[in-house]
């Protein structure tokens, strides 16, 4: 399969890579097409917990996208209740396979600390964040200490 | 002498078929032979009827867009392929890329940033940078293997990729995504638009070949206003035309349509009008109507209530609500009291006004109904056509064997002709009149519509019942009067609309 030799070197990549911000969960038994990963952000309102994230890959990677789910619960415009993230560089349509998955996951961060309220997944929050967003920001770190898991 | 009148017309007919398929089979696309298209029955027609158009198959239409960027290419000098994508950003309109690419002043650099292409003027530079390490490997940046770079290949932007990969990324967007002038460059954030010679460079299934020229041309069709694809399933063909306008275009698979709305051809009504017709008939306004015809809503909360009771004291179930009011004048319960009757007295304008509503939305079913009915009725027989023509063809066999000749019963299928014709017209004038005010003109088109209509149902009645051999000869008299008499009826009617579309006597209703 086209995707098991680039897979192992992304997957070689990332652990080697010694981002704090994610990495792997230790108890992940290394499906090269299922990963489950720890996002650990640094910024406001997220950085009082941790969030596990889902990386699933096509059979038909890299030239389909994978999908991103949270697993854990998050107080954010564009991830939905079931934990659907929209994030348009994973879109089939936009999808390139020369786009590797530490890219991906560097979008999610980058959309956490940055929501796009103009196409919003729970228009409820996407209106909070702008219209009162320090009420939003409250609201979000309360969230994270609630359900997230432990930074460790 | 009758015969020989109709000796005449059978040919004319006749000739007139040869003529058009002639003209879709070998003609250039840009011939300038005219199909007169609007009258099989070669009657009533008149020089300004002309609506010029040609047929054309997928193979021409990939010879028009040739044609097209040769045009240009002879004024500015560009590959083809970097012209292809740069007209395709432009929706194919070839003047609007002139006039662009001379306004930068002879530096066009814009233009081709926009379009996301590499300028033809500045590809030197990265030519020689390719060139430097020819003899190494490379890996490929999406299966991560090595390969010699011979087998690698890439845009002018200068990402390279193994042909493996660029093939199976190239099948992806063609066949799963329907893209053919919009995929990008594989390397992600890089936005530099692939062209068809790389396309048809690297992909050798001929499934995914058809697919990218079919999508090809299909974007070109859709954005050239002047071309319009055949509605019917399956058909490949595209209707070209000199100007765009409300009128009827037949393709070389018989389908008969509206150049304009690509719906079946709908003469007299407006594509508009037909369009909000047919959508009133599809979505469920009508449960609405009949919502707002046999309900009330509460005159304090609005909530819809249906009364399932004889008495007209009312009190909203609403837990919120609870307003008690009178069903028959939407007034408040309170001042009936005692003497309910009085009812009829108690004037107040909201009531009123609450009453006008409901009485205009149940005029408002009632009219719709009487126009959708008889509009069902006509194309419900219309679904009989295929019928009736089998009905007919009978009849002329079995006439053919009484010793008439086979022109001398052709009279009986064109009589269909005229019924069919005849009943789709009556079809659309009720979506016409649906749409209209009262006013003289109205009453003149009413009038004309129920004479046609009268005159076809007595055209249907011989046709389905009269024709017995026996009689035949007295018959046929009969039947080419009536057709004949229908044919001029029909006239008169859609002058008279198209008439009134000129000078303006049409008063619509705002629905």
């Amino acid at each position: 399969m086209a995707a098991t030799r680039r897979l192992q070197q992304e997957m070689l990549g990332i652990q080697g890579e010694g981002v704090k911000t994610y990495r792997f969960l230790d108890g992940d038994d290394k499906n090269l097409l299922s990963w489950k990963m720890l996002l650990i952000p640094d910024f406001v309102p997220y950085n009082k917990g941790a969030f596990r994230i889902d990386i699933v890959f096509p059979a038909e990677y890299p030239f389909k996208p994978p999908k991103i789910t949270f697993k854990t619960k998050i107080y954010h415009p564009n991830v939905d209740e079931k934990g659907q993230i929209c994030l348009p560089i994973i879109s089939p349509e936009n999808w390139k396979p020369a786009t590797k998955a530490v890219q991906v996951l560097h979008a999610v961060l980058a959309l956490m600390a940055a929501p796009e309220p103009e196409h919003p997944l729970r228009g409820d929050l996407a209106e909070e964040y702008t219209k009162d967003k320090n009420k939003f920001l409250k609201n979000a770190e309360d969230y994270t200490k609630k359900h997230a898991e432990k930074r460790q | 002498m009758d015969s020989d009148d109709d000796y005449f017309e059978a040919e004319d007919e006749s000739s007139l078929v040869e003529d058009e398929g002639r003209v879709s089979d070998d003609e250039g696309f840009l011939g300038d032979t005219m199909i007169v298209p609007d009258d099989p029955l070669g009657s009533g027609s008149k020089e300004e009827d002309v609506y010029p158009f040609v047929c054309l198959s997928a193979e021409q239409i990939v010879e028009l867009m040739l044609e097209i960027l040769n045009e240009v290419n002879d004024i500015v000098n560009i590959p083809h392929t970097t012209l292809r994508i740069l007209l395709a950003h432009f929706n194919w309109d070839k003047e609007l890329l002139l006039e662009k690419y001379y306004e930068y002043d002879g530096n066009p650099e814009q233009i081709f940033k926009d379009a996301h292409v590499i300028s033809p003027f500045k590809l030197k530079s990265t030519c020689k940078t390719k060139g430097q390490s020819s003899r190494t490997d490379a890996e490929c940046e999406i299966c991560c293997s090595s390969y010699s770079r011979s087998f690698m290949t890439g845009l002018n932007c200068g990402h390279i990729f193994c042909k493996g990969c660029w093939s199976q990324y190239l099948r992806t967007k063609i066949m799963d995504e329907g893209m053919s002038q919009t995929i990008p460059c594989p390397a992600y954030k890089c936005e530099i638009i692939v062209d068809d010679e790389i396309v048809m460079c690297l992909i050798s299934e001929k499934k995914v070949r058809m697919k990218y020229q079919h999508l090809m041309s299909n974007s070109f069709v859709e954005c050239n206003s002047l071309l319009k694809w055949c509605p019917a399933p399956d058909c490949h063909h595209v209707i070209k035309v000199e100007y765009r306008d409300r009128q009827p275009v037949k393709c070389q698979c018989g389908r008969v349509f509206c150049f304009e709305c690509s719906e079946s051809w709908h003469d007299p009504v407006l594509c508009l009008h037909l369009k909000k017709w047919l959508k009133k008939c599809d979505d469920d306004s009508e449960t609405s109507n009949w919502i707002s015809a046999n309900t009330k809503e509460c005159p304090k909360c609005q909530v819809t209530i249906e009364k399932d009771g004889g008495c007209n004291h009312v009190i909203c179930r609403s837990q919120t609500c609870k307003h008690e009011f009178c069903w028959v004048c939407l007034g408040p319960w309170d001042p009936h009291g005692a003497s309910w009757y009085n009812c009829n007295r108690y004037n107040a304008d909201d009531a009123k006004k609450a009453r006008d509503v409901q009485q205009r939305s149940r005029e408002m079913l009632q009219r719709y109904l009487f126009y959708c009915n008889r509009y069902m009725n006509h194309l419900q027989s219309l679904k009989f056509e295929s019928k009736l023509y089998a009905l007919v063809k009978r009849k002329m066999e079995e006439m053919q064997q009484l010793n008439m000749s086979w022109i001398e019963v052709q009279f009986l299928k064109k009589a269909v002709d005229v019924l069919c014709e005849c009943r789709q017209t009556l079809m659309y004038t009720y979506v016409f009149a649906f749409f209209l005010n009262r006013n003289n003109q109205l009453l003149i088109f009413e009038d004309n519509q129920a004479d046609m209509e009268k005159a076809t149902e007595t055209l249907s009645e011989y046709l389905e019942r009269d024709i017995t051999t026996a009689s035949i000869r007295e018959i046929k008299q009969k039947v080419q009067d009536k057709y004949r008499y229908c044919d001029s009826r029909r006239n008169v009617l859609l002058n008279h609309v198209h008439e009134g579309y000129d000078k303006d006597w049409w008063d619509y209703l705002d629905l």
